[in-house]
């Protein structure tokens, strides 16, 4: 007889960071998953679904966490899911080559008092140590079910499936056979042994420290999490110590914990901490063989190059050499593919109208949608192959690596050596850079990293520079001025951070504290899955936020139309045409087209902006030209096309630097670029800010940092560069 | 004697953690308890420690192990 429940199934998968439970995850879900953040946090919530048969599992993908305090953004995150939603069943992953430390965050588990099944991960790489693990003798110690499984050659998948369910069934009482779905039974005798005893066993704390939980518990309601909350409470915990609120209750509570803690040699939660580990010991006793000798391993031989104290730098800085190089190896021929694709669609849309016509649902669909959302999803496979690299970096364990290696240089601006690869992948596009803090831990660094990323001078950036230093530059400054830029760029950077972490981000400095994995062979599935998961994210943003703001922009470019007597401003008495010419007698497409731009509100906005500017050495022109770069940095050269009546542009367009260079400075066109790399980020980036930190206050502070950040260094450079009498032609 | 002055192979016992609460508690999730035995694998000396405790291997910034006593 098959036994099915008709109802889904909610299961947490909990564990250490790199216990294996990411692929474990992976493995169960596949790519059914569903990314996302905890609400007002930065911390990822990925949930998936397991279908076997009938059966069907709601799995969530709680944070890596070595415990359960009140401490960390992560922990307070996993241990409000685990109260709050009340999984049915809690999936704790275990590494078995590391079993003692795992099973600490098991205690915790098994005092909150979900139904729980273990799985004993990376059983192979206990057994190449040398070490035996009695998967049953521990079940039985524990009781609750301990399935064995290899995460990374999918062993074991169907036995978790398995063993929750049975915890399911049993914990529902149901009688009958165990047998779900047609899989094959249970993994010898491990569910047997649960039923052997009376239910999960817990940790004694001894007579002392027993007493005095017990003495709280009875001053607390009745609830199911009351031991633990009691447990919590004879630790200090903050958050647990204000969830108390009927009367009274508090001071009583922190009556009995003074008493306590006064009387132990220890700090109280040092103290539960080593009972832990008792406990931990008494129950790896008889279960856990281990080789008296720990030998160097692999990881070890691979470190001692790889952490070298000299080697180290250049090794990193090689790896990302080569990650970038792959990027844009294999990434850009895809991307002009894409490129070409967009051009194709826009060609075939436009073949709709005929060709002079000047039909506003040509231009939106044409210049407004296809132009912005393609100039987001050209670089597609750029970021494809980034994340790729990334998720390669991350499985194979060497992130760990790299931010021990760059932690002597990035602790000196306040920051963790993590920091270091999204500052790296900024250099190509900001918006996966964002996405790439997910790696740091604490919420500060990501705060901060995000904060100063857009300073790293983007590939959407380049066009600006490339239009503008052959315009400005002798042949002989030309490759000085764009180190320049960049360069300006990572110090400000670095600066921000440090300036960021001295006043918004102020406090104790988070510790150097990371564990480091022993090095592994990342499975194609989590890969695959990882890279999909943020690509499809990447997609998404470019559909909606960023199409939604193409739109809105094309509007701002391209409305409202001059009437016909409308009197050209001051500024077109180029070549073509005389000063008081007004729209209707134009002739020339590219200077109506220019009219129209300067009548739009863009062009007013550009206008109006002009008086603020003006100290930095530039026109509405270019005030113009900067408001549709927020759509997207590279559109402030076509922008500038535009306002100088010079017809379809690009970074190339010789005509256009002419016109540049007869109206500006070499020092407004070094302004310029300053101003272009420093100051507000383009929408996307704010689409993306406002995601990852999980408030749009973070999106704006960004945004109006940087400009604000932009003028003044932009004012300075001008107004030093006019003192010292740079500001000639 | 302070963990920074632990050279490369050696083991130790820890004895006690100078700092707040939060960085104690976290060290005692990792294993890094007083009475834990230790072995120092990188100390080259300058940037960050790293030490094996039960069985895994730690990153541990300077200042932090400058704050941890051992013998």
């Amino acid at each position: 007889m098959t036994r099915t429940l008709d109802r889904t199934i909610t299961v947490a998968v909990a564990g250490n960071p790199n216990a294996g439970k990411t692929t474990i995850f992976n493995n169960l879900t596949g790519a059914r998953q569903h990314v996302g953040n905890y609400p007002g946090v930065t911390v990822e919530w990925k949930k998936g679904t397991c279908q076997r048969g009938d059966v069907k599992l709601d799995l969530v993908d709680l944070p890596g966490t070595y415990s359960l305090t009140a401490f960390s953004e992560e922990e307070l995150v996993a241990r409000d899911y685990l109260l709050n939603s009340a999984p049915d069943v809690v999936v704790d992953v275990v590494d078995a080559s590391n079993l003692e430390r795992n099973l600490f965050l098991t205690t915790e588990l098994l005092e909150i008092g979900r139904p729980l099944v273990i799985v004993l991960n990376m059983t192979d790489v206990a057994r190449d140590r040398g070490m035996k693990i009695d998967a049953a003798r521990l079940a039985e110690k524990l009781g609750v079910p301990v399935v064995p499984a290899i995460g990374n050659r999918g062993v074991g998948m169907d036995d978790i499936v398995e063993a929750v369910m049975q915890v399911v069934i049993s914990q529902a009482s149901l009688p009958g056979p165990a047998r779900v779905c047609g899989e094959s039974g249970p993994g010898p005798s491990t569910l047997a042994a649960v039923e052997s005893r009376g239910g999960p066993s817990r940790v004694n704390y001894g007579q002392q420290v027993e007493k005095i939980i017990s003495e709280i518990e009875d001053l607390l309601p009745e609830d199911r999490y009351r031991r633990w909350q009691a447990i919590k409470l004879v630790g200090g915990d903050e958050k647990v110590i204000e969830s108390l609120v009927v009367p009274g209750t508090r001071e009583a509570v922190d009556g009995l914990a003074a008493s306590f803690a006064a009387e132990s040699i220890d700090d109280p939660d040092i103290l539960l901490a080593r009972l832990r580990y008792k406990f931990i010991s008494e129950i790896c006793d008889g279960v856990v063989r281990a080789p008296a000798e720990s030998k160097v391993t692999v990881s070890d031989r691979i470190d001692r190059v790889a952490m070298h104290p000299v080697w180290g730098v250049p090794i990193f800085l090689l790896l990302m050499y080569l990650v970038f190089t792959m990027t844009f190896t294999l990434g850009n021929p895809l991307m002009n593919l894409l490129d070409g694709g967009f051009n194709l669609l826009s060609g075939l849309l436009s073949g709709l109208w005929a060709a002079d016509s000047t039909s506003p649902l040509k231009s939106l669909i044409v210049d407004g949608i296809i132009g912005g959302v393609g100039g987001v999803v050209v670089f597609l496979p750029n970021i494809v192959l980034l994340f790729m690299a990334i998720a390669i970096l991350e499985g194979t364990g060497y992130m760990a690596r790299a931010a021990f290696v760059m932690d002597r240089f990035m602790s000196k601006v306040g920051l963790h050596g993590k920091s270091f690869i999204p500052l790296l992948i900024g250099f190509g596009c900001t918006v996966p850079a964002i996405m790439a803090t997910r790696t740091l831990e604490s919420r500060r660094d990501r705060l901060i990293t995000m904060m100063v990323l857009p300073l790293m001078s983007c590939g959407a950036r380049l066009p600006i520079y490339a239009l503008m230093i052959p315009a400005f530059f002798p042949a002989k400054f030309q490759g000085p001025a764009l180190w320049a830029i960049y360069v300006i760029g990572i110090l400000l950077a670095l600066g921000g951070a440090h300036f960021l972490r001295a006043t918004l981000f102020r406090g104790e400095t988070t510790p150097f504290l990371m564990e480091l994995p022993p090095y592994r062979m990342p499975t194609a599935t989590s890969l695959m899955v990882q890279m999909w998961t943020r690509a499809w994210l990447y997609v998404k943003k470019a559909g909606t936020v960023i199409l939604g703001a193409a739109i809105i922009l094309w509007f701002l470019t391209f409305y409202p139309k001059p009437p016909a007597d409308y009197v050209l401003p001051a500024g077109f008495d180029n070549t073509t045409i005389e000063a008081a010419t007004t729209f209707g007698e134009i002739d020339d497409p590219n200077l109506a087209q220019a009219a129209e731009l300067s009548y739009s509100i863009a062009g007013r906005v550009g206008r109006l902006l002009e008086p603020a500017i003006a100290p930095l050495g530039f026109d509405w022109r270019i005030g113009t030209a900067l408001v549709g770069a927020i759509a997207a940095k590279e559109v402030f050269v076509a922008q500038m096309g535009i306002v100088f009546a010079v017809g379809e542009a690009d970074e190339t367009s010789d005509l256009l630097r002419a016109q540049l260079r007869s109206r500006y400075s070499p020092l407004i066109g070094f302004c310029i670029m300053l101003f272009a790399l420093i100051s507000t980020p383009c929408i996307a980036t704010f689409a993306i800010t406002r995601q990852e930190s999980g408030s749009i206050k973070w999106a704006f502070a960004q945004t109006f940092g940087l400009t604000g950040l932009a003028w003044v260094v932009t004012f300075t450079v001008y107004q030093g560069g006019l003192l010292l009498g740079l500001g000639g032609m | 004697m302070p963990l920074t002055m632990i050279s490369e192979g050696k083991k130790a016992i820890l004895r006690s953690i100078e700092g707040g609460r939060q960085l104690r508690s976290r060290l005692a999730a990792l294993g890094l308890l007083p009475g834990a035995e230790l072995e120092v694998i990188q100390n080259s000396g300058q940037g960050p420690f790293v030490i094996a405790v039960k069985g895994s291997r730690i990153v541990i910034g300077r200042g932090m192990a400058a704050r941890i006593a051992v013998e």
